[in-house]
């Protein structure tokens, strides 16, 4: 069974975020990008399942700027098997939307035709949780979101899910969509000899056309701006003088 | 226009805080019906027509929607859409899984964690960890949009009831069924909808010490968080997870023990009203954010401050 991982280059989580003066978006000029780490945990995870003998092959999938080779290079570093870029954007502040990404998924799955796809539940940058869901909605493929834990036997995939009560499990027919949520592993770290190893391993490029998708946004960003700012307070010197103050002057006691 | 309201239905109960604030985030938006699905439902649909603001109650009863599963209820919420200009629901698990595949399926764009209504196009919504705030402008005919609940007090509850009325449910795709749920029963209050919050990180230490925040929680009648660090070293379920992938949170009051404030864990928690810090590092980052910093040690800060308040 082949296993298809889409990663996004996003801007590093720690990384502090700039809005442009002119509150056009954020600025991503000179910043330090790396793989969405929710889809690190989607690599690692299909990467294991290859390893354990269950997956075939492992397919990288990014859709964005050309740069976003990069990214591709660290998944194939980690263990992916080949890469596919679809160029779609010229600019790094030019994000393509999940609707558009998942129409773009939907296309490559119809030719590599994985049984199983395994998305990031979010991407730090513009934290939509959508994509897996939409690409399961445009193929008609059931869905596990927020995965902490996948086992695949019988033609299904039991997925516990972390949701806001606790932790829901559910079997879903493959091929299906799973999203990787924060504890589902521990991504590996690739090692330099299998980063060398990754430069030689087949990466194609494509472009939106070559699938006849239209990534025309739905969305206009009408400005981006810095959010309220939380000034620091005051330090109090004993647990007393917490309870005073939490009492007396902030009165929520 | 017309919204038609996902209500958040657990096991067949109404999920009151979420969908009220839902109500409320949706005022403007046009005349609101909130749709109840479940195996039972008719007990929240009657809850939700208590609700102010709410025109009319959808109730859709059939097993196949039991658990809340994506395939069966997207495909309910899109046999209903036709009707009206926005399909919206509470920024909760269920809705964040269900409402993208609706929107999917529409050919639409997904609003998700709406956390401002400027118009009936216009949203905001937080971007990088709550580092930006977006404005977006959707062009598509039928906005699909979750709205976070920290975001909106929740509408009143009146006591005309609005109508309700029960609907078809169409076939189950049957992609997936339910297997079981795992669901820590407490009698402590929801998190998201808490007054009250105390969470605890890594410096916490263990799950054993983490009893010192529930006692520190319990006596200020408070929900129980936790930062990420917390949660992966297992020494809190996965559900008090406060923060940009967790749950965001703005009680009247947030005490942060042992945690150092990273971008991800603020994201959850900086809307709070008076933010509490007790950090043994007087240099934690978590100190710039808080109105009342504490430097000290946690195990002798906490059960001193449990024991005087
Ligand atoms: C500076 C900036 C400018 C923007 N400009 C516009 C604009 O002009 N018009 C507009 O309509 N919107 C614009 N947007 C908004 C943006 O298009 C969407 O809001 C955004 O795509 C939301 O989803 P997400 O990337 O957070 O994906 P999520 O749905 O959160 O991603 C989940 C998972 O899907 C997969 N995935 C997502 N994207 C990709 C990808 N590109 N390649 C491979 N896998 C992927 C990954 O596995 C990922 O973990 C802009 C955003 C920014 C930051
Ligand atoms: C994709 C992604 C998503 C994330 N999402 C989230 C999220 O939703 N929520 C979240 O919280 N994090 C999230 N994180 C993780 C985040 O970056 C931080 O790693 C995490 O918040 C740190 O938790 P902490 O503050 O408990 O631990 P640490 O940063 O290790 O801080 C522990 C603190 O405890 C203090 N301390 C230690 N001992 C004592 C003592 N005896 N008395 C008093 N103080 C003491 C220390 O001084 C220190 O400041 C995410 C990260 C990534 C990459």
């Amino acid at each position: 069974m082949k296993v298809l991982v889409p990663v996004k280059r996003v801007i590093d989580y720690n990384v502090k975020v700039r809005v442009k003066a002119d509150g056009s978006g954020v600025d991503l000029a000179n910043v330090k990008m790396s793989m969405n780490p929710f889809d690190e945990i989607a690599v690692e995870e299909a990467i294991r399942l290859r390893e354990a003998g269950t997956a075939s092959e492992v397919v990288v999938v990014s859709i964005g700027v050309k740069q976003a080779q990069e990214t591709l290079r660290t998944g194939l570093a980690m263990g992916a098997d080949r890469a596919i870029l679809i160029v779609a954007a010229e600019d790094v502040h030019q994000d393509i939307e999940p609707l558009a990404v998942a129409k773009l998924l939907t296309a490559v799955i119809a030719e590599e035709e994985p049984g199983l796809v395994i998305c990031g539940k979010q991407a730090i940058d513009n934290d939509m949780n959508a994509t897996g869901q939409m690409l399961a909605a445009l193929l008609g493929w059931p869905q596990a979101t927020f995965a902490s834990k996948l086992e695949l036997g019988d033609g299904r995939a039991t997925v516990t899910r972390e949701v806001d009560g606790g932790l829901q499990t559910i079997a879903v027919k493959l091929p299906a969509i799973v999203t990787a949520d924060l504890r589902l592993n521990e991504p590996r770290y690739a090692s330099l000899p299998n980063i060398m190893k990754a430069k030689k391993k087949p990466l194609v490029e494509k472009t939106p056309a070559d699938y006849g998708v239209d990534v025309t946004p739905r969305l206009e960003i009408v400005k981006t701006a810095e959010p309220e700012g939380r000034k620091a307070g005051v330090m109090v010197a004993s647990v007393d003088e917490l309870v005073a103050k939490l009492k007396d002057e902030a009165g929520v006691l | 226009m017309a919204v038609l309201l996902l209500g958040e239905v657990t096991d067949g109960k109404l999920n009151l805080d979420a969908t009220s604030k839902a109500v409320a985030g949706a005022q403007t938006l046009g005349e609101v019906t909130v749709l109840c699905a479940g195996a039972s439902a008719a007990d929240a649909a009657g809850e939700a027509a208590k609700i102010e603001g709410v025109a009319k109650v959808l109730c859709a009863e059939d097993a196949s929607l039991g658990h809340r599963l994506a395939e069966a209820t997207a495909a309910l919420i899109v046999s209903l859409a036709g009707d009206y200009s926005h399909v919206v629901a509470p920024a909760t698990t269920d809705a964040k899984n269900i409402l993208p595949r609706v929107a999917a399926l529409l050919d639409v764009m997904v609003i998700s964690d709406v956390s401002g209504v400027v118009d009936a196009d216009t949203f905001e919504r937080p971007v990088y960890a709550g580092n930006a705030i977006q404005t977006v402008k959707s062009a598509d005919p039928v906005k699909v949009l979750t709205l976070r609940t920290a975001s909106f007090e929740a509408a009143a509850t009146g006591n005309d009831a609005a109508p309700v009325e029960t609907v078809a449910v169409p076939e189950a795709p049957g992609l997936s069924e339910w297997v079981e749920d795992h669901v820590a029963a407490s009698d402590r209050p929801e998190l998201t909808s808490a007054k009250r919050v105390v969470s605890g990180g890594r410096g916490v230490g263990s799950d054993e010490n983490f009893a010192l925040i529930e006692k520190l929680a319990d006596k200020l009648g408070a929900a129980v968080g936790a930062s990420r660090a917390a949660v992966d070293s297992g020494y809190a379920p996965n559900d008090w997870q406060v923060g940009q992938t967790g749950k965001v949170v703005a009680p009247e009051l947030y005490i942060a023990v042992g945690i150092s404030g990273a971008i991800q864990h603020l994201a959850g928690m900086k809307d709070s009203k008076i933010i509490v810090a007790i950090n043994k590092d007087e240099e934690a980052p978590i100190f710039q954010i808080a109105d009342y910093g504490l430097a000290a040690d946690l195990f002798t800060a906490v059960p001193e401050l449990t024991e005087k308040l």
